[in-house]
Parts: C-alpha cells; sequence; structure tokens
C-alpha cells in the first residue's frame, strides 16, 4: 500500500453506481440472455418464436374471439358467427354454452348443485388432507364421513332429494370420484401388499404379493379398464352384475394399489433397521411393531413420491374414455360432438386442460413443499 | 475353537436346545404356517369359485374356449400394417401379429424420439441462458400435468382439422400434411443400397477397432493417433465407393396430387403421427427431469475437479460427469420407456390399430375375452421384460466398478 495514495483519498466515501456492464438490467440481458455469440442467436430465434405465438394466440383467443352468440327466435343458440370464424378466431360461446354439461355430465339439470357441492367437499376433503394438523387417527373419520356424504348427495333418494342413477352420472364428478375412492381402497391394500412383500416369515404371501404387483405393473391400465369391462360380468354368476363404474372403480384401484405398494416398500426400505430390532427388542408383537413404529415413519418418508404417483392417477382416470365412461374428458368429447357448435374442439380442449393441470399443478407444488420441509427436519 | 472359548463367562454356555414345533399358538413356525394355509386357501377357493362361474357363463353364452379362433379369417380391415395382410383371407393370427408389430412401431421409435427430446430439454432447463432455461420449465410444467390421453386427442384433433389435399392443387411441395396424414417423399431401395449398408457396417466395427487400438496407444505412449480420418474413410467414402461401383442408382418418388388424394410417396397416417406426437412430447417431459436431477446429483466437485485437471469441457462431459449421472439417470429412464410402451395402448382412443385395438375388435366379435385379454397381457408382459432386461444388461455394463 502507498501511503502518499492512501492519505490522498476523500474521507467521505465515493458513493457511484457500479458500470452497468455489471449491474442493472443490460448487464443481466447481457449475462444470462446474450452471453457469447450462440447464446445471443439461441435468445433471438427463441424469443421471436415466442412472440409469433403469442401473437397468434391472441389473435385468434381474444381478438378474433367470438364470446357469445345471439340467440334465434326458438331460443335456441345461432352459432352462425362461430362458423364464421371458425379457423380464424376461438369460439368461447361454445363453452359458455356447454360448460354445465362438461362439469356435470347429464346429471339432471335442476340437481346440478349437489354435484356441485361435491366438487366443493372434495376440494375441502383434499385440502383438509394436507394439512399437518389433521395428520392423525381423526383423519381416517373425516374421510370416511365426506365419502359417505357425497354418496348420499350424489344418489339422492332421501332428504327430500331425486334419486340419480350411476348412469346419469358424470362430468368432474365422476373423475374426482374415481380417483379419490381409487386412493380411499388402494392405499390401505397397498400398505398390506407392501408389508406381505416384505414378510421374511410368511413366503407364500410374499409369493403372491410379488406376483399381483408384477402381473399389475406388466400391463397398461387400458388392458386393465378392458378386463374390467368385459371379462368381471363372465367372472361373477348369473344375476350378479355391477354397475360399469363400479367395475371401471375396482380396476382403477387394483392398479393403484399395485403402484401405491411400491412406494410404500421403498419407504419401508428407507427406513434403518435399527427401528424395527429397538421395537423387537421391546418385546413388541408385529401389528404393534408396524402400526407404531415402522409405518409412521416409513409414510412420512415417502409422502412426495405418494403425492405424485396420486398426481399419475388423477391424470390417468381419464382412460375410462376408452370403456366409455362419462368423466371430464369423456364428457368433453361427447359436447364437442354437439352439431351446434361443430368444429369446435381446440377451445374445450384447452378448458380442460387448464382444469387438469390446476388440480396437477396444486398437488405437485405441495409435494414440492413437503418436500423442503422434510428436508429441513432431517439437515443438521 | 473347540477347548477355548473368548470369554470365561462363557465356559459353560451351551446353544438353546432345539425344539420341533410346537402345536401352539404361541409357536411363531406354528402360527406362520396357519396364517399362510388361510391366505392361499381363500385365494384358490376365490379363483376356483370365479373360473367356475366363468365356464357356467361361457356354456350359458355359447362362446366357444381355446385358441382355435385363431386360424379363422378375421375379415377385420386393418389401415396400416408393416407385414401383407388382406382382410378377406388373413387369419387372427395374422391380425393379432399386424397389432403387435403395430404396437413395436409406435414404442420403438417413441422410445427413441422421447429420449433424443427429452434430453434436450433435460439439458436445457441447466443452460445459463435464461429464456432456454424458463421455455423448458415452462414445457415440463405444462406437459407434466395434462393427462397423455387428452393430448392424443388434441394432437388427432389437430391433424384432423388440417386442409384436405384437394386444397393443395397446384403446390410443389415435396412433403404434403393434410388431413390424412403425412405424405413424404419415397425412396427407391435397391441392391446396391443394400450392398452400400453393408459397406457402411463393415466401416463402422473397422471405426471401433481403429479407435480401441488408438485408445490403447494412448495408454501406452500418451499419444492417440488420430480418429477422425479413418472414421470418415471407412464410414463414409467405403459406402460412397461400393454405392458407386454399382452404378450409383438413385431414385426418389415425389408424391403429386392426382385428382382429390395425393398419391406415391411414402404415408405416415395421422392416427400414428397423433399418436406419437402424444406420447413423445409427453414422455419426453418426465425424461427431462430424469436427465436434469441426474446431471444435478452429480457433485460440483467433479466438474471443478475435472477442470483443474486441465480437461477440455466437452471431455469433462463425456469422461467425467455423464458415467456418474447415467448410475442416476438409468433406472427412473426404464421405468419412463416402460410406461411409454404401456400408453400405446392409448392407440385405442384414435382408432390405430396396435394389439389392445384389433384384441378388442376380436373380442367383441366372438366373445372370447380371456384369450383376447390373455393376448394382450402377454405382448405387454414380453414388452416390459425385454425393456427391463436391456436396460439392466446395459445398466451393469456402465455401472461404477468398485473394488
Amino acid at each position: 500500500m502507498n501511503n502518499t495514495a492512501a492519505a490522498t483519498v476523500d474521507s467521505a466515501p465515493i458513493r457511484e453506481r457500479p458500470p452497468a456492464s455489471v449491474y442493472g438490467p443490460v448487464a443481466w440481458a447481457r449475462t444470462n440472455l446474450f452471453n457469447g455469440i450462440l447464446s445471443s442467436i439461441v435468445t433471438l430465434v427463441f424469443g421471436a418464436a415466442i412472440l409469433w405465438a403469442l401473437y397468434g394466440f391472441i389473435q385468434w383467443g381474444v381478438i378474433n374471439a367470438v364470446w357469445w352468440v345471439p340467440a334465434t327466435a326458438t331460443g335456441a343458440l345461432d352459432p352462425t358467427s362461430c362458423r364464421a370464424a371458425h379457423g380464424v378466431g376461438a369460439c368461447w360461446a361454445a363453452i359458455h354454452d356447454k360448460w354445465r354439461f362438461i362439469l356435470f355430465g347429464r346429471y339432471p339439470y335442476e340437481e346440478q348443485w349437489r354435484a356441485g357441492i361435491c366438487i366443493a367437499l372434495f376440494l375441502a376433503l383434499f385440502y383438509v388432507s394436507a394439512d399437518r394438523r389433521f395428520w392423525n387417527k381423526s383423519l381416517a373419520a373425516i374421510w370416511t364421513a365426506t365419502l359417505i356424504v357425497i354418496g348420499v348427495l350424489m344418489w339422492g333418494g332421501v332428504f327430500g332429494m331425486v334419486y340419480v342413477p350411476q348412469d346419469e352420472w358424470g362430468g368432474l364428478p365422476i373423475t374426482l370420484i374415481l380417483s379419490t375412492f381409487g386412493l380411499a381402497f388402494a392405499f390401505p391394500l397397498s400398505v398390506l401388499v407392501a408389508l406381505g412383500r416384505r414378510s421374511t416369515t410368511l413366503p407364500a404371501v410374499k409369493i403372491l404379493c410379488v406376483t399381483y404387483v408384477e402381473l399389475i405393473r406388466g400391463v397398461p391400465l387400458v388392458a386393465l379398464l378392458f378386463m374390467a369391462n368385459v371379462m368381471l360380468p363372465l367372472f361373477l354368476p348369473d344375476g350378479v352384475n355391477f354397475d360399469k363404474l363400479i367395475r371401471a372403480q375396482v380396476a382403477i384401484i387394483l392398479f393403484a394399489a399395485a403402484y401405491l405398494a411400491e412406494v410404500v416398500r421403498g419407504g419401508l426400505a428407507a427406513l434403518p433397521k435399527g427401528q424395527a430390532e429397538a421395537a423387537d427388542a421391546l418385546g413388541l408383537t408385529y401389528w404393534q411393531k408396524t402400526m407404531k413404529i415402522t409405518l409412521p415413519q416409513a409414510l412420512r418418508l415417502v409422502i412426495p413420491p405418494l403425492v405424485n404417483t396420486f398426481i399419475g392417477f388423477f391424470k390417468d382416470t381419464s382412460l375410462v374414455l376408452t370403456i366409455g365412461i362419462l368423466d371430464l374428458l369423456t364428457s368433453s368429447k361427447t359436447a364437442m360432438a354437439d352439431p351446434v357448435w361443430q368444429g369446435v374442439s381446440t377451445e374445450i380442449y384447452i378448458l380442460i386442460a387448464v382444469i387438469y393441470a390446476a388440480f396437477c399443478y396444486t398437488m405437485s407444488s405441495y409435494s414440492r413443499s413437503v418436500e423442503r420441509k422434510l428436508n429441513r427436519s432431517h439437515a443438521r | 475353537m473347540s477347548g477355548s472359548t473368548i470369554d470365561p463367562r462363557l465356559a459353560n454356555a451351551r446353544a438353546a436346545p432345539k425344539r420341533g414345533m410346537q402345536l401352539s399358538w404361541a409357536d411363531p413356525v406354528f402360527r406362520s404356517i396357519i396364517w399362510q394355509t388361510l391366505v392361499v386357501g381363500v385365494i384358490v377357493g376365490v379363483i376356483w369359485y370365479l373360473a367356475h362361474n366363468t365356464s357356467r357363463n361361457l356354456e350359458v353364452r355359447h362362446i366357444a374356449t381355446g385358441l382355435g379362433f385363431l386360424s379363422n379369417t378375421a375379415g377385420i380391415p386393418i389401415a396400416e400394417s408393416l407385414v401383407a395382410y388382406d382382410p378377406a383371407t388373413s387369419t387372427w393370427a395374422r391380425a393379432i401379429l399386424v397389432g403387435i408389430l403395430n404396437t413395436f412401431k409406435v414404442a420403438f421409435v417413441g422410445v427413441i424420439l422421447a429420449t433424443i427430446l427429452g434430453t434436450i430439454i433435460g439439458i436445457g432447463r441447466l443452460s445459463k441462458n435464461w429464456l432456454v432455461a424458463k421455455i423448458t420449465a415452462v414445457y415440463v410444467e405444462t406437459l407434466r400435468d395434462i393427462p397423455v390421453l387428452l393430448q392424443l386427442l388434441f394432437w388427432y384433433g389437430i391433424l384432423q382439422g388440417l386442409p384436405g389435399p384437394r386444397e393443395f392443387k397446384g403446390s410443389t411441395s415435396a412433403v404434403f400434411l393434410t388431413n390424412r396424414g403425412l405424405r413424404l417423399p419415397s425412396f427407391g431401395w435397391e441392391n446396391a443400397h443394400s450392398w452400400a449398408l453393408l459397406a457402411f457396417g463393415v466401416g463402422l466395427v473397422g471405426t471401433m477397432l481403429w479407435n480401441r487400438s488408438a485408445n490403447r496407444k494412448q495408454d501406452a505412449t500418451g499419444t492417440k493417433p488420430a480418429v477422425w480420418p479413418v472414421a470418415v474413410g471407412l464410414m463414409i467414402g467405403l459406402p460412397v465407393l461400393v454405392w458407386a461401383a454399382l452404378g450409383a442408382p438413385f431414385a426418389v418418388e415425389y408424391p403429386v396430387l392426382k385428382g382429390f388424394n395425393i398419391v406415391g410417396g411414402n404415408t405416415v397416417t395421422p392416427e400414428y403421427f397423433a399418436l406419437l406426437l402424444g406420447l413423445v412430447l409427453y414422455t419426453a417431459s418426465y425424461i427431462a427431469e430424469i436427465v436434469r436431477s441426474g446431471i444435478q446429483a452429480v457433485p460440483k466437485g467433479q466438474w471443478e475437479a475435472a477442470a483443474a485437471l486441465g480437461l477440455h469441457p466437452g471431455s469433462v462431459l463425456k469422461l467425467i460427469v455423464l458415467p456418474q449421472a447415467m448410475r442416476v439417470i438409468i433406472p427412473p429412464m426404464t421405468s419412463q420407456f416402460l410406461n411409454l410402451t404401456k400408453n400405446s395402448s392409448l392407440a385405442v382412443a384414435i382408432g390405430f390399430q396396435d394389439i389392445v385395438s384389433i384384441s378388442g375388435t376380436m373380442l367383441n366379435q366372438n366373445g372370447q375375452a380371456i384369450e383376447g385379454v390373455g393376448i394382450i397381457m402377454l405382448t405387454f408382459l414380453v414388452f416390459s421384460l425385454s425393456i427391463s432386461l436391456f436396460m439392466n444388461w446395459y445398466n451393469a455394463r456402465i455401472a461404477l466398478v468398485e473394488r
């Protein structure tokens, strides 16, 4: 250090902004967007493509779109302006006309408030289940109570509500029923299968569980739904016949249980062996050990993959389209077949995609937040 | 050890006496035998009951059993097939073979394309370019959250909404994308091309051998002889020479508009195109996440140490990072390949005739549900097992060798 130089420095600190080359939006763009020739070219090409796509979408979805169509003298809607805009602008008027059918299917129009309440109940059930304060015995009671209330609301026939048979149900409630009831039944089954697969004292049970899991995981869900649809009636004695919805539900439960069992087994395997050994040393029975020591810890470890698996099933329930059950996707396909709104498909697909994505995105961001919390408690 | 014990206190210790199994609930062996007998008994009972019902139901409905139907004439039209098929004369066995090959066609091409696209997007998410990282992140988050069936239907709807062939009148394009599918120029395959392909194979093997000897020389002397001139000569020069020596035949048939349709060239049907597009775009979003997390799983110190050793950035990736990332990537990648193969069964929703669709048609016609579903399950089990075996073999090959 040169003393003379130090002496000339003024006592007041120099307040000067850093040069634009290291600080501010220009510098940010230089390091993150135009860092080198290749990076600049990529940025320009992608940026242009995005702007072009965005421009096209706004032209189609907003500027040239038809939001309302006038009603004719007979009260029916007149889709002429929509047909004229076909290919140039979106026909949101069709969604305005069809959204009740897409959401609730063929459920009687006057009774659709019941299906609406069911959707709200499902959402509340998910919300409560996500809260750690309810992760105890009360959760099972809440699930049982809610699912019973939903069943009563959907079927009706009591408290002055009109009876609605299952083949009139449709839309979002069917999707939620298939996935939620599927989870409610598949989860306990999967825990049993996972325990059976890890059993050391019951080799016959272990072989059964391995066969079940590997067989189900080896075939596509479409094949299982097919099987449930055409083979279940053959398996049952004469006169006994389940509704199509229940057959599909059984297939989804069996399918989900096999995948969930593998997740649970992963959690059980990840748990340090000392936990089970300590429980044995204390003289706990098998079920005491499992229910009080190993299973609670194992399940806590696998919450994120469990949620991811559940997201998978939520999406996979759309496969019931192949056997003709009127879930959210099938009801939207049916809505598209309406001759009045001929050619309106992209708009409806976008609506359905947004609904599915909203559910899945919420669940996956929840799974990520749980993962972060778990990691925090594991960190030392 | 006889005679001397480690601990003097154990001198008088003896092993616990061996007892036989006791017929008491307190005996764990007895308990486990009772439990297993019970479970197996219940399962066998249920299966027997179902089988009994089934055989009676089949009898009542006059449905034949057995695989005899396979030699009957199928009579169903099949839009696309890799082997010769004629609805009037071909048997059900042939139709099912067509279905299996169609499933294979989707799964095989789909796995390859999804891996390529997924890897590019996965690396894109790690890009230093903010725009690229954001676009790929949005791609992954959006496509993963929408059911694959919805995506298939969406693409199929778009392809069906394309203008018909007659609207391309006067167009001189070599590639047509119409509502009847994608038409590409076809290439006249002749003997000379087969020989050139063979020459390419020979060149490939030769290059690999040369590369190996060059590596050996590098290990011994420290300098590696150039590989690329040999590679160019053997893999490009040799096939071109063979092709030229056999008269250099070259014929391309372009699709042209005739009347109301486009003729000539090769067609990719809209069903196959939509199925492939949907499956590849969807699976790529999962593969991208696998690739990204695999690369991120390699500790930063590995990159830094490799750079400190003076390795070229390409070599860092090839020699240090990828071999370690692959160990993390391969197992989840295997399950994505299996998922894509299983999801190819969604073809049934858009009318592509894969094994599920053809077996479904069959069991609707003759009612032989058990045989039909059995064929589907067997096909997918064979596909799944083959993929698993191949990936396990590959995984074992690239696994880190530890002492």
